[in-house]
């Protein structure tokens, strides 16, 4: 296991490199002209001359793959440069706003799971019946439905009509929370709950299970102590998986209810092409989701033995 | 099992492939006819899309006007009706270009192997290690917004899942007798890849591939909400749900409509992938 640990460790490697090249080489081919885009937001007509002084101060007049290992050193010492707009420090604003976007994904999660679980066990028990078919369609309008115009679709409903909740949010609260999660569960539960259900269905068509009723255990004890128990290894790594789109997911939910996390701020910077703020979104969101999924694949095997003692090769 | 319940169990299995052939046959009319609407959109218009009138300007949904109008006075129906050109074509091209190029992609690694092959999967693990819309979002903040450019972003990062499936089912296929047959009696590999390769794999992505035209129309269109993709003056569901947003508590139809019109769209290309899948593979129908 510990090799297995120290392989995967080893395989991160070049895969944050290339996260790390790309994202620097698409926002240098990008901002290329930075210093001319500075000057000209500033609104100062400059001679050939102070530009090419302020590209050598930069460092943009040295060859590519120095730019990106003084930008990399930086990025492992937490500075990535200031804002082209607000000049603000991007790694301590990035920093600043991360726990928003945590708190709020860990709001829908939890939402996800406490839905999808149950939904998801039903489904598979009353397989081909009318509740099965119920929670089926649900899953499946949920999945057709973008994740923007459910947000908007809550915001017309609950906080325009009916008035519960804020339309933008206000602070850290628990109203101002309820509709960005929502918005982000009916998703992800959508998709979840199709995996909740496979999952179990397919625990529930193993042999034991038929073994345990010729047996005349009663189904419910069959149900919580055995499939269950079984499923869950698989349930959970799945929920894991799917946070990392989870992340990805809260930009535009967080953009549209004003929530002031990461997802707004990338959106922001996207509005004013503000790279360096862009390039630090592309780049955490990138390293904390791979990060996430060798959790999620390491816990896989650490919780379940038949892949631990199998496995180990990959 | 006895043979009694066996019986059973393969009627069963027939009733269903007839009932899964019936909704194929309803469910690919539907896709074909909002494909021909698409097509024809201009002629089905009942206004001018652009044309302006602010007389009417934001009238809700009446007899005349079934959707209502636009703050310019602008027919919504018209509007979304002509808005599917934009969205279901860029959407319809992105598919097709992401398993044509994932496909030949995966192929190719599959049956040469060798360097090409780890180098072209530690950059498909690298487009893979990004969460999806995240990279797809700077690529278009790169190439400056566009329809154009929302597809180039999302082919990007969606073609590695398709050389995957490619790879993976060619290197299933390559190691059979007929194969190695084929090479014996002196066919290049050229002709064994598209004759004898190809054929046998192209089922799984082609399901693949129905299953994502859903997907890939909700996120142009959330590119285009974000203002990365399709601007303002053209018609697009995303683009016109955006320019609507600030009008959602007053007027919500310039805001619901192209939202509606998206989501049946993806309902009606979602129902049916989940067919063609049953109907290619009915061991899966019931599990997902």
């Amino acid at each position: 296991m510990k090799s297995y640990i120290a392989k995967r460790l080893l395989h991160l490697i070049p895969i944050l490199l290339g996260i790390t090249l790309l994202s620097f080489a698409m926002m240098r081919i990008a901002g290329s002209d930075a210093v001319i885009q500075k000057f000209d937001n500033s609104g100062i007509a400059v001679s050939q001359d102070v530009i090419n002084a302020e590209r050598t101060r930069l460092g943009l007049d040295k060859p590519f793959l120095t730019q990106y290992f003084t930008w990399l050193g930086g990025l492992l010492a937490g500075d990535m440069g200031v804002s082209h707009v607000s000049g603000a420090d991007v790694f301590s604003t990035f920093t600043s706003k991360l726990p928003a976007t945590l708190l709020l994904t860990a709001t829908s999660i939890l939402l996800t799971v406490v839905i999808s679980i149950p939904l998801g066990v039903l489904a598979a028990v009353k397989q081909n019946k009318l509740t099965d078919y119920i929670i089926r369609s649900l899953s499946f309008v949920g999945n057709s439905m973008p994740n923007f115009f459910v947000a908007l679709v809550l915001m017309y409903l609950l906080a325009i009509k009916v008035g519960i909740f804020p339309v933008i949010t206000t602070g850290i609260s628990l109203k101002s929370v309820a509709l960005p999660t929502f918005t982000l569960t009916i998703a992800m539960s959508a998709k979840y709950l199709r995996q909740v259900r496979a999952t179990v269905l397919d625990e529930l068509s193993k042999e034991y299970i038929a073994g345990a009723k010729s047996r005349g255990i009663r189904f419910s004890i069959t149900l919580w102590k055995s499939v269950l128990r079984s499923a869950l290894v698989t349930i959970i790594t799945l929920l894991a998986l799917s946070i990392g789109s989870l992340l990805g997911g809260t930009a535009i939910v967080e953009s549209i209810f004003m929530w002031d996390g990461v997802g707004k701020l990338a959106v922001d910077a996207i509005n004013m092409r503000d790279y360096p703020m862009i390039q630090a979104y592309v780049v955490w969101m990138s390293i904390i989701y791979v990060c996430v999924n060798l959790i999620a694949d390491l816990s896989y095997r650490i919780l379940d033995p038949r892949i631990r003692l199998g496995g180990d090769e990959t | 099992m006895s043979a009694n319940t066996a019986c059973v169990t393969v009627r069963s299995q027939i009733l269903k492939k007839d009932y899964t052939k019936v909704k194929l046959i309803v469910f690919s009319s539907l896709v074909i006819a909002l494909l021909i609407m698409t097509i024809f959109s201009e002629v089905i218009c009942p206004y001018d899309p652009n044309m302006q009138d602010n007389s009417i300007a934001l009238n809700p949904p009446s007899a005349q006007h079934l959707f209502g109008t636009d703050r310019y006075g602008r027919d919504m129906l018209s509007r979304v009706i002509i808005g599917s050109q934009t969205s279901i074509f860029s959407t319809l091209s992105l598919v097709a270009i992401i398993s044509i190029v994932g496909t030949i992609v995966g192929v190719n690694c599959g049956y040469f192997s060798g360097a090409l092959d780890s180098i072209v999967m530690r950059i498909s693990d690298v487009c893979l290690a990004f969460p999806g819309l995240v990279f797809a979002l700077a690529i278009a903040a790169v190439l400056n917004g566009g329809v154009q450019n929302a597809v180039i972003a999302l082919a990007v990062i969606s073609w590695p899942k398709y050389s995957r499936i490619a790879r993976s089912q060619t290197l299933a296929v390559k190691h059979t007798d007929f194969i190695s047959a084929a090479r014996l009696s002196g066919s290049t590999s050229f002709k064994i890849i598209t004759k004898h390769i190809l054929p046998n794999i192209i089922g799984p992505i082609l399901v693949t591939a129905m299953l994502d035209i859903g997907t890939m129309l909700m996120e142009i269109a959330a590119l285009s909400f974000l203002g990365l993709g399709a601007k303002p003056p053209i018609a697009e569901w995303g683009s016109m749900m955006s320019s609507g947003r600030s009008m959602l508590q007053t007027y919500p139809w310039v805001v619901l409509s192209p939202g509606i019109a998206i989501f049946l769209s993806v309902v009606l290309f979602n129902l049916l992938g989940d067919t063609i899948r049953d109907y290619v593979d009915p061991r899966n129908s019931g599990i997902k």
